[in-house]
């Protein structure tokens, strides 16, 4: 009772008299780096209750990860608590003896980390890192343990799971591997499971069976859960309230229904925008530029800077408080000090950046036939790595390449960026517009690797790569890196300066960055500089290998609408390499989804992804890929969401193509057979340019009745 | 987005971070590599400087004097033929080192080279340096240079050449080792797509990334080569009498030990004292660097 | 798919070996001036270098000279001595047995001594047990085995007495000898050897610790004693293998200036001798050892390694 009083009025109604299962009160946590103490942590406060699904929510670098460690008595190195406390069952866990602290973590609360490839010890086989969970923490002899493993691995709904009790951490994939996490979090039958990015690195179809996994967990096992994630979507779709963290401090929390219909602080409603949506049919208009600051560096609320709202007694000390505030319902709070304005503004809902009309120049690269093998020597059981791509990319045009992991798509760009040898297919460069300064006579090889390109060509083509942390060489300056290509362009000296000047002006870098190392530049900023560097070289079309999907969603709001603005400007093509299929649909202009180096299907972003984030006729894989995305949205419900049904085959990615037939057969539901496992799929087009690989009739691919009856 | 043992607090942008700064300004900032650096400067003013320090010639026989316990003319006392132990200890390390700086120079240099070029370059190219690596690595290195010595006598250049043959294996791995975790990387992928020449290529992107690595390897290789050559002079192999060498001082007086014992114990620390300072320097750089200093046997 | 892997491997390994010996012979025959003449001195006669000279087959081309070699120890003929007419292999064999007896006992000691010790430091990162171990290692490091030796015998064998300080017997003393004498060259090759794996192990323990998966463990409820064992020292041992074997491989050429101090009847003795005295059959023989010894513990590391680390020995996820 005394507890639930003490929370700022956070509880659930209907349980508000049980004891929450973890109470963290005013936790400070500070960093030691050098002499200094960096605070990470300031002030959090948070209630589970029991059976509770709380989300905490923020940017990288936001405490969200230190506080899931908080909550199972773990702190980084060199971290400490300042102030505050954290109760789980009512015990204090920084306060506690070893052998306490063991007793708690091994039967109330349980950790599932991000990546559980580096969570899971790579020398012992899963099942006995399960079975010590079980002897240790509950006491269970061998064989009684060895049961409940398999018991618990069929709960995860992992395939023949007295097999795999037996693998290493390296013969499973990631999406198994997150199970059999999730299976050791929840042996020790804990009240409370606390989950940091649990999806993140997965395949969206992974992900839609993972959260769907977690969802029937919550519900069968009366778990609470503290999810700690960047993925809107996913907080949607399984949380009950959420807390918004940004630079170490909560700044507004409430059910998560209320916050995603009638967010109170700037900050959530920034975030909000700053989401793509599937149905959403241009890029989000993200949030006011800026990196967050640190806590504590400088007087008032720490979003000030960013915030559109942001008046004078912002930037005063005190921080403004996290209270319910007038005009809020009971159970919510803002740090906002102008809530009641805020509210009054108009919500984010449909707020998209125009998309600009657009006319394609002429064809700039023409693939045909493209097969690349990696294979050292051809066997039955597989075809090559990637076979059969027709591609066109116009002048001024994105086409998006979409797929899961191991779908060929990074392989395709390589080769055209001539780092890999394919083994049979056309590959053209075309000259740009005729009479147009950089235009070239003649047509390309794209077969040939790129040391043996002509400089000219070479240019034309420019990488941007994925990790904004390795595209740039730490030990050289940034001014340095965009500079080096010029050298193609035949620049040198003042010329060479001048030119690096305006294109850290086109990707909206101050010039004086051009003395900073990598190292001095935030993630935002140094995917501008990999942008940089590809645009000096004055390329007509561009190899964007997933350069967002590492940003954080407001850093990743811009950089997509910087690329958006510089095709505009430079009428450039892009060929966009995604697995984000609400980003693919904000920026492309065509998208051809891939499935083990296969074209399944391309057409328009409309024609694939129709107006509702699904078309009216879809390739089976896509459908599936469409299916799972998570639109960040109240209730929303992945289609795929079935929880009931097994997924022992769908939701597992392949890693070898057959060697004929369709190469999604495999996972097909819909699959004929004798007909997809032997037979090349026909192309079927239900509208000029929508080609869909299928051996279904059309008819059996339409699911216009079924969308109206979703929605 | 960071794992529960990882990542920073805040991936913002790190302003005054020193991570991207300069090797030198690690070195200054790291207390043991600093006292490491300084050891060795010493050594390096003393060997210098020898001339000028040395109260008296380290050759000069005293027969009158021999076997003087220390005192205040002679500070480390006289060794069996009367010569003054500090003259000869300050002399003692000249050869060595001057031999030792030019063997790693030489050891370090090529396997750097040849260690970036087989990151890089791969294919047969790497499989067959590594094949002649192995069976060079697998001849003990002692028995290559008795015989190298043996043969062509224990002047300096043969020393220094045999010494960079011994050596340059286990550098080109350590290299190779180091460059093989950046070859990979976007930005040397990028240089690639440019169509740069691959030794531009190595210089520019790679070696910055691995030089902390190669002056780590350049300060214990230099110990050991200082090591080896002592070594070489302890068997007879090296100095010739009445040479000032360390490891011919020590065997000498070795037989006197409970007599002099400063005639043996002197060389002993100053060699000692040399190769501590080599490493602390290594070990601090290879700390504030944040090097794995994964190294070998002697 | 294991099969043709280790068969891959001992390929490689005798390849390693015949290389070797290549490298080994060119070094010892082609290095300018003639070996006759060198071994019989400036003031032989022409006709004791020419007798010489055809003796040795001198007078054919290296290449040949080789591959008789190489006939003759394929079939284990290694020659005779040149300084004493003796069979290489029976001669060497007292001397062989003497140092197999100082490096076993080296390398158990030493490891054991090493591995614990090292561990030891790692648990206790930047606190009194690592700094005094870390410290101590690092002199050893410092300071050459010669002096190291010397120390040892004025402490062990002049001021205390314990252990002779030199041995007074021949290579083929009786094993009860050799055995009382081991005890302080040991203990000097010990000690070099320990310093270096116990750097290696206290880094490796330390990032194993570090890990997220030793994280996880802990986090899951488990006792410390588990986390260490199973999760934190097999995973921590792995690069250690590394340092280990190549420590293991220096034993050949790191007993010759300890055996020189103790005046032991070992492999590092009559290698001096042998170069001295221009001996090429014994040589050849040492450095075949010695690169078989390298081959063999080096196999030896990837086979250990191949048992801690399951990637190497299980196929990764079918797809």
């Amino acid at each position: 009772m005394d507890l639930a009083k003490t929370t700022t009025g956070l509880q659930v109604s209907g349980i508000e008299v049980e004891a929450p299962v973890a109470l963290v009160e005013k936790l400070r946590v500070s960093y030691r780096a050098g002499k200094r103490l960096i605070p990470v942590l300031v002030d959090v406060d948070l209630t589970v209750a029991p059976g509770e699904t709380v989300a905490v929510v923020g940017e990288s670098g936001c405490g969200k990860s230190t506080l899931a460690g908080a909550l199972v008595g773990h702190l980084r190195a060199g971290s400490r608590i300042a102030q505050g406390r954290v109760l789980i069952d009512g015990q204090d866990l920084f306060r506690s003896s070893g052998a306490q602290l063991r007793r708690i973590r091994s039967g109330t609360v349980a950790f599932v980390p991000q990546n559980a490839g580096h969570a899971l010890t790579p020398s012992m086989r899963v099942g006995d890192q399960i079975g010590e969970v079980l002897r240790f923490g509950r006491g269970m002899d061998k064989a009684a343990a060895r049961a409940e493993a398999i018991r618990l691995f069929g709960l995860v709904r992992l395939p023949t799971p007295d097999q795999l009790l037996t693998r290493y951490p390296h013969q499973l994939s990631g999406g198994q591997l997150q199970r059999v996490a999730i299976a050791i979090g929840i042996a020790g039958a804990p009240r409370l499971l606390v989950m940091d990015e649990p999806t993140t690195g997965l395949d969206v179809v992974t992900q839609a069976g993972i959260l769907a996994l977690l969802a029937d967990l919550r519900d069968t096992l009366g778990l609470a859960i503290v999810l700690v994630s960047h993925d809107l979507g996913a907080v949607a779709r399984l949380c009950d309230r959420m807390l918004v963290m940004y630079s170490g401090r909560v700044v507004e929390a409430g059910p998560t229904a209320e916050l995603f219909t009638a967010p109170a602080h700037p900050y959530t409603r920034g975030l909000l925008a700053s989401v793509p949506r599937i149905t959403a049919p241009g890029l989000p208009v993200g949030m006011t530029g800026g990196s967050p600051i640190g806590p504590g560096t400088m007087p008032g609320c720490a979003f000030a800077p960013r915030c559109p709202f942001a008046q004078q007694a912002c930037t005063h000390d005190p921080v403004p408080e996290l209270t319910n505030r007038p005009t809020l319902t009971d159970s919510r709070v803002s740090a906002c000090l102008r809530t009641e304005h805020v509210l009054a503004q108009p919500v984010w809902t449909a707020q998209v950046r125009p998309r600009v009309p657009r006319e394609f120049g002429p064809v700039l690269l023409s693939v045909t036939g493209l097969q690349v093998d990696y294979r050292s020597k051809p066997d039955a059981a597989s075809g090559p790595t990637v076979d059969g791509i027709d591609l066109e990319v116009r002048q001024g045009e994105v086409v998006a390449l979409v797929g899961e992991s191991g779908s060929g798509k990074s392989t395709i760009a390589w080769t055209l960026a001539g780092l890999r040898r394919p083994t049979a297919g056309e590959l053209t460069l075309h000259p740009r517009t005729a009479g147009e300064a950089g235009g070239t006579a003649g047509t390309a090889d794209l077969t040939l690797p790129a040391a043996k390109r002509a400089p000219q060509w070479r240019r034309q083509i420019q990488l941007v790569f994925q990790n904004a942390d390795t595209s740039l060489n730490p030990r050289r300056t940034v001014g340095d890196a965009v500079a080096r290509p010029l050298r193609l362009l035949g620049l040198r000296g003042r010329e060479a300066r001048v030119r690096r000047d305006e294109v850290f002006a086109d990707v909206g870098l101050p010039t004086s960055f051009a003395d900073r190392l990598p190292a001095q530049l935030s993630g935002g900023q140094r995917q501008r500089a990999g942008i940089a560097r590809a645009l000096a070289a004055d390329p007509a079309l561009l190899l964007a290998d997933e350069v967002v999907s590492a940003l954080d969603v407001s850093v990743q709001a811009s950089v997509l609408g910087l690329l958006d603005d510089l095709r505009t400007e430079h009428q450039l093509g892009y060929l966009f390499i995604g697995h984000d299929l609400a980003v693919v649909r904000g920026l492309a202009d065509r998208v051809v989804v891939l499935y083990l180096g296969r074209i399944c299907e391309e057409g328009t972003v409309d024609d694939v992804f129709g107006a509702q984030g699904a078309g009216e006729v879809n390739h089976p894989y896509t459908r599936l890929l469409l299916d799972s995305v998570m639109d960040p949205m109240p209730g929303a419900v992945a289609r795929i969401a079935d929880a009931s049904a097994p997924r022992t085959k769908a939701d597992e990615p392949e890693s070898a193509p057959p060697p004929v037939g369709c190469a999604f057969y495999r996972r097909c539901e819909q699959r004929i057979e004798g007909v997809c496992n032997t037979q090349a799929p026909p192309v079927r087009q239900p509208v000029d340019g929508h080609r869909i690989r299928c051996h279904l009739p059309l008819t059996d691919l339409d699911r216009s009745d079924e969308l109206v009856e979703v929605r | 987005m960071s794992g529960i043992t990882t990542g920073s607090p805040g991936d913002t942008a790190k302003g005054d971070a020193p991570r991207g700064s300069g090797t030198l300004r690690s070195l200054l900032g790291s207390p043991i590599a600093m006292t490491g650096v300084i050891l060795v400067l010493l050594h390096v003013v003393m060997a210098v400087a020898a001339p000028w320090l040395a109260p008296y010639s380290p050759i000069a026989t005293s027969p009158l004097d021999a076997i003087v316990n220390p005192s205040s003319s002679h500070w480390l006392g006289t060794d069996q033929l009367g010569r003054d132990v500090l003259s000869r200890v300050i002399y003692g390390g000249r050869n060595a080192m001057l031999i030792s700086v030019v063997a790693a120079v030489l050891s370090v240099g090529i396997g750097t080279a040849l260690g970036m070029a087989a990151a890089y370059f791969r294919g047969w190219f790497d499989e067959i340096l590594m094949r002649i690596l192995d069976a060079v690595l697998s001849v003990p290195a002692i028995l290559a240079l008795l015989v190298v010595v043996s043969v062509l006598g224990a002047g300096a250049p043969v020393i220094v050449l045999a010494a960079t043959v011994v050596y340059c294996p286990a550098v080109i791995r350590v290299i190779r080792a180091g460059a093989q975790s950046v070859v990979g990387l976007d930005y040397v992928t990028a240089a690639r797509a440019r169509g740069e020449n691959p030794w531009a290529t190595m210089v520019r992107e790679i070696l910055p990334n691995v030089l902390d690595v190669v002056l780590v390897e350049f300060a214990m290789r230099a110990s050991w080569i200082v090591l080896l050559v002592s070594s070489l002079s302890f068997l007879g192999f090296g100095a010739n009498p009445p040479t000032p060498d360390w490891g011919l001082m020590v065997s000498e007086s070795r037989s006197l030990l409970t007599v002099t014992p400063w005639a043996a114990v002197g060389p002993i620390i100053a060699l000692a004292t040399l190769i501590v300072g080599l490493n602390l320097a290594a070990d601090g750089l290879a700390k504030a660097r944040g090097i794995d200093r994964i190294t070998g046997g002697a | 798919m294991l099969g043709k892997l280790i068969a891959r491997r001992l390929a490689l390994a005798l390849l390693t070996i015949v290389l070797a010996t290549v490298l080994v012979f060119v070094a010892l025959q082609a290095l300018p001036g003639n070996l006759a003449t060198q071994i019989l001195g400036k003031d032989a006669t022409p006709d004791a270098v020419a007798q010489l000279t055809a003796q040795l087959h001198l007078d054919r081309p290296g290449w040949l000279r080789y591959l008789t070699w190489l006939g003759g120890a394929v079939h284990g003929d290694f020659g005779t001595s040149l300084a004493t007419g003796d069979c290489v292999v029976s001669m060497a064999g007292d001397y062989l047995r003497n140092t197999a007896v100082l490096a076993g006992i080296t390398i158990v000691v030493g490891i054991t001594l090493a591995v614990i010790l090292g561990v030891v430091a790692g648990l206790t990162r930047d606190r009194l047990p690592d700094v005094l171990i870390s410290g101590v290692a690092l002199i050893a490091m410092s300071v050459p085995e010669f002096t190291l030796a010397t120390l040892l015998v004025l402490v062990f064998a002049v001021k205390l007495a314990w252990f002779p300080a030199v041995v007074t017997d021949g290579p083929d003393a009786s094993l009860r000898t050799i055995l009382h004498n081991v005890p302080l060259p040991a203990a000097a090759l010990s000690i070099v050897m320990a310093a270096y794996i116990v750097r290696m192990m206290r880094t490796s323990v330390i990032d194993v610790m570090a890990s997220e998966y030793v994280a996880m463990a802990t986090l899951r409820g488990l006792p410390r004693r588990r986390v260490l064992l199973h999760h934190a020292l097999p995973n921590a041992l792995l690069p250690a293998l590394n340092v280990i074997a190549i420590n293991i491989a220096w034993l050949v050429g790191g007993v010759v200036v300890v055996e020189a101090v103790f005046n032991y009847p070992g492999i590092g003795t009559l290698m001096l001798d042998a170069v001295h005295n221009r001996d090429v059959p014994v040589l050849q023989y040492i450095a075949v050892i010695g690169a078989l010894v390298y081959v063999v513990s080096n196999l030896l590391a990837d086979l250990a390694a191949t048992a801690l680390n399951p990637r190497l020995r299980t196929p990764a996820r079918a797809s």
